[in-house]
């Protein structure tokens, strides 16, 4: 009788004596790694799974997308309604995608907390930087392959940014966009970065910082107190996780991970399916005017920032804050290697993180409501509160439709509804005169464009005769003051 | 000199001229669209009685570079204001800001921007926002009962259309 268990054991061990494994996979399996703190640990793998998802799907839809300016959208189009579950694999591809970045940002925030770039693992941090790096540029030009009207007006801000460079701008727009002017070539460039060139380095990385990690062991749980000391920290670090503070990565770190990554893919796939994919939003004609570019939410804070940072150091700012950025990140564990790692005792880093948080999420959830863009369709669709019409005269009435007509709509909220660029309306009479409310349509000023010559004096009238009804019913309009010295008059 | 350091030398200097002799051909190729100079030409927008006296319309043309992959970007639109019988301006669509697509508001004669609110007077100045100065405008001629515009760019700030 064969025994089967046997037969199995007979081929392993026949591979296993010609492949060696037992001596690279077994220190893998059998390597110490910390006790303590076992949840947040999982960050670094569950990125792993995410690219290697990413890998999977990328070719998959790689059998259907056609990289090509004047095709890429309709394959989309195709994958979305026409091939089955085509929809599915965008919608995987897009979600993972995403985990992907969250999953690197909560394992750098882990990194950071723990203060585990430092010595002996300043290296691991640089090329952690450079995977960060490497994988948001596959998010921006995974976002440009959707090949919509997001996608070429965001070439268009990106194509802008690198046109601002002293002496070199025009030539780097050129180099970005493959020619003059967004077209087949741009595509096909994004493409080869978004295909080859970003997932090679991608890989290639992961290789050496997982071998780092191997190499100089996982930081283990900072203790307030417990000092890094580059003379005596390799001893001291294997003498604690060689005791009581370490055990194996195989059996249960691993599994740890297993569950971790494995819990991340049910959730993803769940969301895909729920959610579905990501546009494409609208055919790439740069014709079709009536859009309103938004990036996708890693890059949302970008676009917010340049709306509103002041003209005047813009251009300076758009070339020196990236640079000094990335510097900084690559720079922190040359900052401070050695000493405390507890974050109670590091007020610095625990403040600057915090603000760094706070200006991103704040950054990103202001691009979601733009309140600096005129709103484009208010003057045609948004409503006039009844309370604003409500027993006006019929030249108040003239005045209101003309606000809407004006377009000063787009820029001005009046209840709620409206454009935020300019101040709610709602009581403007009781901050300003008539004279005031005619000068400051008639000028401009702030950040109002001058009416006064595309009002007629019969509109000017009117608008102001509107404006001036606009206070509660029991606080006046304002007046000038030596009105109200002079009852007389 | 040792036989050894001989070959060693030797190596270098092979693949020294390998690397070179296929490394510059090959970083020509990536920088070849960077070097490579746009000569903008004169394209037609149309017939001049397309455009109305006092008014602000769309026009479009085909770039001049286009590629036959290129599909509907191939397509650039602009703006053109036609003053009178004899005088026009046409605006890039381009934001001078960051390139978005302005839009044409004929009853408050203002151009804005939907990314991040720069908008511009009727004659292409710039009147609020953060774009640094006004749209940036095409060299135009009329030939031949035509309108025709010298394009085909991307314009940004040091480079316009």
């Amino acid at each position: 009788m064969l025994n089967p268990l046997r037969q199995i054991k007979k081929v392993s061990d026949w591979v296993n004596e010609r492949m060696q494994l037992q001596s690279s996979i077994g220190p893998l399996m059998s390597h110490r790694v910390p006790l303590r703190a076992r949840w947040f640990y999982v960050f670094g793998s569950a990125t792993l799974t995410c690219f290697l998802m990413q890998i999977l799907t990328g070719i998959l839809l790689a059998t259907v997308y056609v990289p090509s300016a004047g095709e890429a959208y309709q394959s989309l189009e195709h994958l979305n309604y026409v091939q089955p579950l085509g929809w599915y694999l965008r919608a995987l591809h897009n979600f993972f995608g995403n985990a992907m970045v969250f999953m690197l940002i909560c394992h750098l925030l882990q990194v950071v907390i723990f203060a585990a770039y430092k010595y002996p693992r300043e290296l691991t941090w640089v090329f952690g930087c450079i995977l960060f790096i490497c994988v948001l540029a596959m998010a921006f030009t995974g976002q440009v392959l959707r090949w919509d009207q997001d996608a070429y007006w965001g070439l268009g801000i990106g194509a802008s940014m690198a046109g601002r460079v002293p002496l070199i701008g025009p030539y780097l727009v050129h180099l970005m966009l493959g020619g003059p002017i967004i077209g087949g070539e741009t595509l096909s460039r994004f493409f080869a970065l978004h295909v080859f060139v970003l997932p090679l380095t991608i890989a290639g990385t992961i290789f050496v910082h997982v071998m780092l990690v191997l190499k100089n062991g996982i930081s283990d749980p900072p203790k307030a107190g417990t000092l890094v000391n580059p003379k005596t920290e390799r001893e001291e670090y294997e003498k604690r996780i060689s005791g009581d503070e370490g055990t194996t990565f195989f059996p249960t770190p691993i599994a740890r991970d297993a569950i971790f990554s494995g819990g991340l893919v049910i959730v993803v796939a769940l969301l895909a399916a729920m959610l579905g994919p990501a546009g494409p939003n609208g055919i790439p004609d740069p014709t079709i005017i009536d859009t309103s570019p938004k990036p996708d939410i890693w890059f949302m804070s970008v676009f917010s920032s340049l709306a509103l940072l002041p003209p005047a150091i813009e251009t300076f700012l758009i070339l020196t804050a990236p640079v000094v950025l990335v510097l900084a990140l690559f720079a922190v564990p040359f900052m401070s290697n050695s000493g405390e790692r507890h974050i109670s005792k590091r007020p610095v880093a625990a403040l600057t993180l915090i603000f760094i948080i706070l200006v991103y999420v704040v950054l990103t959830v202001l691009g979601y409501q733009s309140p600096w863009s005129p709103k484009m369709q208010a003057w045609s669709s948004d409503e006039t509160p009844i309370q604003f019409i409500e027993g006006r005269t019929p030249l108040e009435l003239a005045g209101a439709v003309t606000f809407q007509y004006k377009q000063c709509r787009n820029c001005h909220q009046l209840g709620g509804i409206g454009g935020q660029r300019g101040p709610e309306l709602d009581t403007i009479a009781t901050r300003k005169t008539t004279p005031e409310l005619i000068r400051q349509a008639v000028q401009g000023g702030g950040n109002m464009p001058t009416y006064g010559h595309n009002l007629s004096p019969e509109e000017l009238n009117a608008v102001v005769a509107f404006l001036a009804t606009l206070h509660p019913e029991n606080q006046p309009q304002a007046q000038t003051a030596d009105k109200s010295l002079n009852p007389a008059d | 000199m040792t036989r050894r350091t001989l070959l060693n030398k030797l190596a270098l200097l092979i693949n020294g001229v390998a690397a070179l002799l296929v490394g510059i051909p090959l970083v020509g190729f990536i920088f070849a669209p960077a070097v490579d100079k746009a000569k903008n030409q004169w394209i037609s927008l149309g017939k001049l009685d397309e455009f109305t006296v006092g008014q602000t319309k769309l026009a479009q043309y085909m770039n001049p570079y286009l590629v036959p992959w290129d599909g509907e970007t191939a397509k650039v639109p602009c703006w053109v204001r036609r003053i009178d019988e004899k005088t026009f301006q046409v605006f890039a669509i381009n934001c001078a800001h960051l390139g978005c697509p302005v839009k044409w508001f004929a009853e408050s004669e203002l151009f804005m921007c939907p990314c991040h609110g720069g908008v511009y007077y009727a004659d292409g100045s710039r009147a609020s926002g953060p774009p640094p100065r006004g749209l940036f405008e095409y060299e135009y001629r009329v030939e031949n009962g035509n309108l025709e515009v010298r394009g085909g760019r991307l314009p940004t700030l040091q480079e316009s259309v």
